[in-house]
């Protein structure tokens, strides 16, 4: 192992623990929760390592193999690539440790060949982060899509369909992206990103490289559910079995908005889309905050946990899309330090709803009554996220709002603004709403049976639960805290030249 | 002026925050339980007047956690405004936990625990606004306070107390989202900073039209002050236990508005920016419409509580009117009139409280005569009241006095009149209680003979509240150089 390459490590441990899960799996199930776990931390070690040694001596470039770029593949390790493994590989663990209990409950004897899945999917999403290559974007994706509509499939009720529907949507955004990347390939002969930056400036500005933008920029956005390509998304994420959602809905959309940024700006440059192209920005800044209205007004309407959080999850792409169009260093910075911070709450709060699915019945509004009393860490633990959805200081999610804020402002978008407050306020209405209903005990209706009653047991979820909960939720208060160090450090480092 | 680097600040604030631990493990043990936060109280007060000596000389302490935007940090300073407030909310709150362990046992209330722990998270709240460096760390502290005394105020969990918990969120928490953050943001974009400076940040940053807009997102912003419109909240939080409403709602939480209002006055805009813009009016006609329309809304109220809501609602005002008037004996009258209300009307609260322990009556109608079986505590109240109407030898007299001498010197006649008038209505509102209380002979069938005095455990604290509104008249000195302080930096 020597340090040039440590990132592979991060990168190959679970796609070859997929493969020993699932071989070992058959023949004892009792293999399957250390193998994972253990090839998620050895990935985290390995992805930490390389951070550090970024943070100190700056990003480099990695050929594959030897094979030299254009023809080889060529992975980036730069300070930002480095943030997202490290941030993949952490969420990863995390939801790992959970979702080994939910799975052992779901599907019994069809845990090795979800885990088998589930390590896929992390591989393919540590590539995404790390590839320097426009068409192994486009292999990678379908690697963590074509793993997530299995996982997907694998879940509750109409599960199938729902996945169904993610596979006909999924599947039209990456030929979307590959027409896009055809289009670039024919104009300019390369793949290779570095490459394409370098050319694509010499190019006259015509509809054809206008196709391969557009292209490329539509598939990621029917990939991450950007209003209004989302409709596959909430149910596709409610359906899933608790195990996956703890991983999918953290990473996925947010690894795409990564990708969208890569396209912008290691492919094409902000002097294409936001000078040549200002009208474009415009529209995309207004249809970001017609989205945030439109997804947060859905949330409103939903009388279950799971469903009101999808719902913000399409809320909160639209949080970091209009981030990044709004063609500023604030914006920019808001929506890159969103990437890290809406992992981090979604993670929690999908943490929280496995673990009050380990003991409640169903996740309806109404089953939450009095969970305050019978899981206080669990409910702590939701608030400290409902707190970062909200934005309140010193939670992550306040200090990418701030940026985002300050960014709309300083760009005059102020749609945006209000959007983004709106959406505030909404939160702060919704998850207000679930934390009353499992304050009291009561509901609204039954006006016999008030005050407090006889004490009803506390039955918190399994500590394997419980654990990646309280961590996730901590880790809200501690990112909040070095979101300084963090902007000096790695985000500005990011931010394409000339903003 | 030398301002040290010193743990103090954050040991002040957090001594109460880390108590919660110890508070929630011995939820078994109430003795243990209460004696903990007794302790934790005294040791707030010592550690927040330990640093009082440095104040007055003029220095002050600070504390920086973390740089966690360009130029903004989560930081606490000691100075003399952050000083005088902490020094009466902590002052207090070893008084109303001492009184919450007679109320709360008295009624054999329900979930004990969590109301002390939650107790003890809204003092930290409070303590770290008073001692923010800034407005990102005021407006951190602020929403903690909301969010901690959301418990305290549906401690009943009851129908009623839902709703009183959902309007309180409500008001003000949607306020500092919806106008306190952007106002914020759009500062930090004008200036750069969000340091509270003497003589204020905006001065020659702004335009006229955009700090118009600043100032009243701001002032209505802070929600907690109860300026109206935005007052509906205090009298809704009424349904909480009675030592809450006292001390954070007749206090802390209340007043925690009306100081980060006056911070703004004086440390981010500046008087004199506001002076030159011609805007202490926004101020002064917004809290003179809260002042006259509270006074007359409490007149109709039976309910106690509700009353004494409405009359806090009403004497916030008079801080923000005090400040608004620009002038140097107006400014003092406003400050003084923060620590002279908050014994005023905490003494007040705590006699209803008794009243309502030992005859469990909440409505006025029904006190008749209670004087006569409870005289320590309607002597109690009988101070407190003529201290919040103004009469010398009280401690509230000062204060209005200051701000008739303002209000002259500033030529606003007007002002004057509102004072005034606005007095007169205390006394009818208060003077009734009392009144019925000594003389009225209660109705047949209902009777107070049986009535006792509530435990002592209660009467103490509000005893020692209504001696310190004949204190502070006395020798306000302590409280005047503070202000000087603030005033004259």
């Amino acid at each position: 192992m020597n340090p040039t390459n440590l990132h592979m490590y991060a990168l190959a441990a679970p796609l070859i623990g997929a493969f020993v899960v699932m071989i070992a799996g058959r023949y004892s199930r009792r293999a399957v929760a250390p193998l994972v776990l253990g090839v998620l931390s050895f990935s985290l070690a390995a992805a930490l390592a390389v951070f550090l040694q970024v943070l100190s001596g700056g990003g480099f470039r990695y050929v594959v193999g030897n094979w030299l770029a254009p023809y080889g593949i060529e992975l980036s390790v730069d300070r930002l690539g480095s943030l997202m493994q490290v941030l993949v590989s952490g969420v990863a663990l995390t939801a790992s440790v959970s979702a080994v209990k939910s799975v052992a409950r779901d599907l019994e004897d069809r845990q090795h060949l979800f885990f088998t899945l589930y390590l896929i999917l992390i591989a393919g999403l540590h590539g995404l982060v790390l590839t320097a290559d426009a068409f192994n974007v486009y292999v990678l994706l379908e690697i963590a899509s074509i793993t997530a509509y299995g996982l997907i499939a694998l879940g509750r009720g109409r599960a199938v369909v729902s996945s169904f529907n993610y596979v006909i949507m999924g599947s039209t955004g990456a030929c979307f992206y590959l027409l896009g990347i055809g289009y670039l390939y024919i104009l300019t002969g390369t793949l290779n990103m570095a490459d394409l930056a370098r050319i694509i400036p010499t190019l006259e500005s015509g509809p054809a490289l206008a196709t391969a933008f557009s292209f490329c920029i539509v598939g990621l956005w029917i990939k991450m559910a950007f209003f209004p390509l989302h409709v596959w998304l909430p149910n596709a994420y409610s359906d899933m079995p608790d195990g996956a959602a703890v991983l999918v809905a953290p990473l996925m959309t947010k690894v795409t908005i990564y990708l969208m940024i890569r396209v912008m700006f290691s492919i094409f440059s902000p002097a294409y889309e936001f000078i040549q192209h200002g009208g474009v920005q415009q529209i995309v800044v207004g249809v970001a905050a017609l989205g945030i209205v439109c997804a947060s007004a859905m949330a409103l309407g939903q009388k279950d946990l799971r469903r009101m959080l999808t719902y913000l999850i399409v809320a909160e792409v639209g949080y970091m899309v209009g981030g990044v169009w709004l063609a500023n260093a604030q914006g920019m910075t808001g929506a890159i330090l969103h990437i890290v911070n809406d992992a981090l709450m979604t993670l929690c709060l999908f943490l929280a709803v496995s673990a009050i699915a380990s003991r409640a019945e169903s996740l309806d509004f109404d089953r939450l009554r009095g969970l305050f009393r019978r899981m206080p860490v669990t409910m702590a633990a939701l608030v400290v996220a409902a707190l970062s959805m909200i934005g309140v200081p010193p939670t992550c999610g306040f200090f990418s709002k701030w940026y985002l804020l300050l960014g709309g402002i300083e760009a005059g978008q102020w749609l945006y603004v209000g959007a983004l407050i709106f959406s505030s306020l909404v939160n702060a209405v919704l998850f207000f709403r679930v934390i009353e209903i499992a304050y009291f005990r009561t509901s609204e209706g039954d006006a016999n049976v008030e005050g407090p009653a006889a004490e009803p047991v506390r039955e918190e979820a399994p500590a394997m639960m419980l654990q990646p909960l309280v961590a996730a939720a901590a880790a809200l208060i501690a990112v909040g805290l070095v979101t300084g160090p963090l902007v000096q450090n790695v985000i500005r480092f990011a931010l394409p030249a000339g903003m | 002026m030398n301002v040290e680097l010193s743990y103090g600040p954050l040991a002040a604030v957090m001594i109460s925050l880390l108590g919660t631990v110890p508070i929630l493990l011995s939820d078994r043990n109430p003795n243990l339980r209460e004696s903990w936060t007794v302790l934790i109280s005294l040791g707030k007060f010592s550690i927040i007047a330990s640093m009082l000596p440095a104040v007055l000389a003029g220095g002050g302490y600070r504390f920086t956690l973390a740089e966690v935007l360009p130029g903004v940090a989560i930081a606490l300073r000691v100075d003399a405004m952050g000083m005088y407030f902490a020094l009466v909310a902590s002052f207090l709150w070893i008084l109303t936990s001492i009184y919450s362990i007679g109320y709360m046992r008295a009624l054999d209330e329900h979930d004990q625990t969590r109301y002390y722990a939650s107790f003890a998270v809204a003092m930290s709240a409070t303590v770290g606004v008073a001692f923010s460096a800034n407005l990102l760390t005021l407006y951190l502290f602020y929403e903690m306070l909301s969010l901690s005394t959301y418990p305290l105020v549906t401690h009943k969990q009851d129908a009623e107390a839902r709703s009183a918990g959902r309007k309180y969120l409500t008001y003000l928490l949607g306020t500092s989202v919806a106008l306190t953050l952007p106002a914020m943001i759009l500062i930090y974009s004008l200036t750069g900073t969000l340091d509270f400076t003497a003589g204020g940040i905006l001065a020659g940053k702004a335009d006229p039209s955009t700090v118009s807009i600043l100032l009243v997102l701001l002032v209505f912003g802070f929600a907690k002050a109860a300026v109206m419109p935005l007052h509906g909240w205090l009298p809704a939080a009424m349904v909480a236990p009675t030592p809450v409403s006292s001390f954070l709602h007749g206090v802390a939480v209340v007043k925690v508005g009306v100081f980060s209002i006056l911070r703004m006055v004086f440390f981010v805009f500046g008087t004199g920016l506001l002076g030159d813009l011609n805007l202490g009016a926004v101020l002064t006609t917004l809290a003179s419409v809260t002042i006259l329309g509270a006074s007359l809304v409490a007149l109709t109220q039976d309910n106690l509580k509700r009353r004494l809501a409405y009359s806090t609602i009403g004497q916030l005002s008079y801080m923000i009117l005090g400040a608004g008037m620009l002038t140097a004996a107006g400014m003092t009258g406003g400050l003084l009139h923060l620590s002279m209300h908050a014994f005023g009307k905490i003494t007040l609260f705590l006699c209803a409280g008794a009243i309502y322990i030992a005859a469990r009556k909440s409505n006025i109608s029904e006190m008749d005569g209670l004087g006569r079986r409870m005289p320590v505590t309607y002597a109690a109240f009988f101070l407190a009241s003529l201290s919040i109407i103004g009469m010398p030898p009280l401690g509230g007299f000062l204060s209005k006095w200051s701000m008739v001498i303002g209000a002259i010197d500033g030529g606003q006649l007007l002002l004057v009149a509102v004072v005034l008038v606005s007095s007169l209505l205390n006394a009818a509102y208060f003077f009734p209680i009392v009144y019925r209380g000594f003389f009225a002979r209660p109705a047949e069938g209902c009777g107070p003979e049986e009535i006792r005095e509530a435990p002592v455990l209660c009467l103490i604290p509000l005893g020692v509240t209504a001696l310190f509104c004949l204190v502070l008249f006395l020798w306000p000195s302590l409280a005047l150089q503070l202000i000087q302080r603030v005033l004259s930096p």
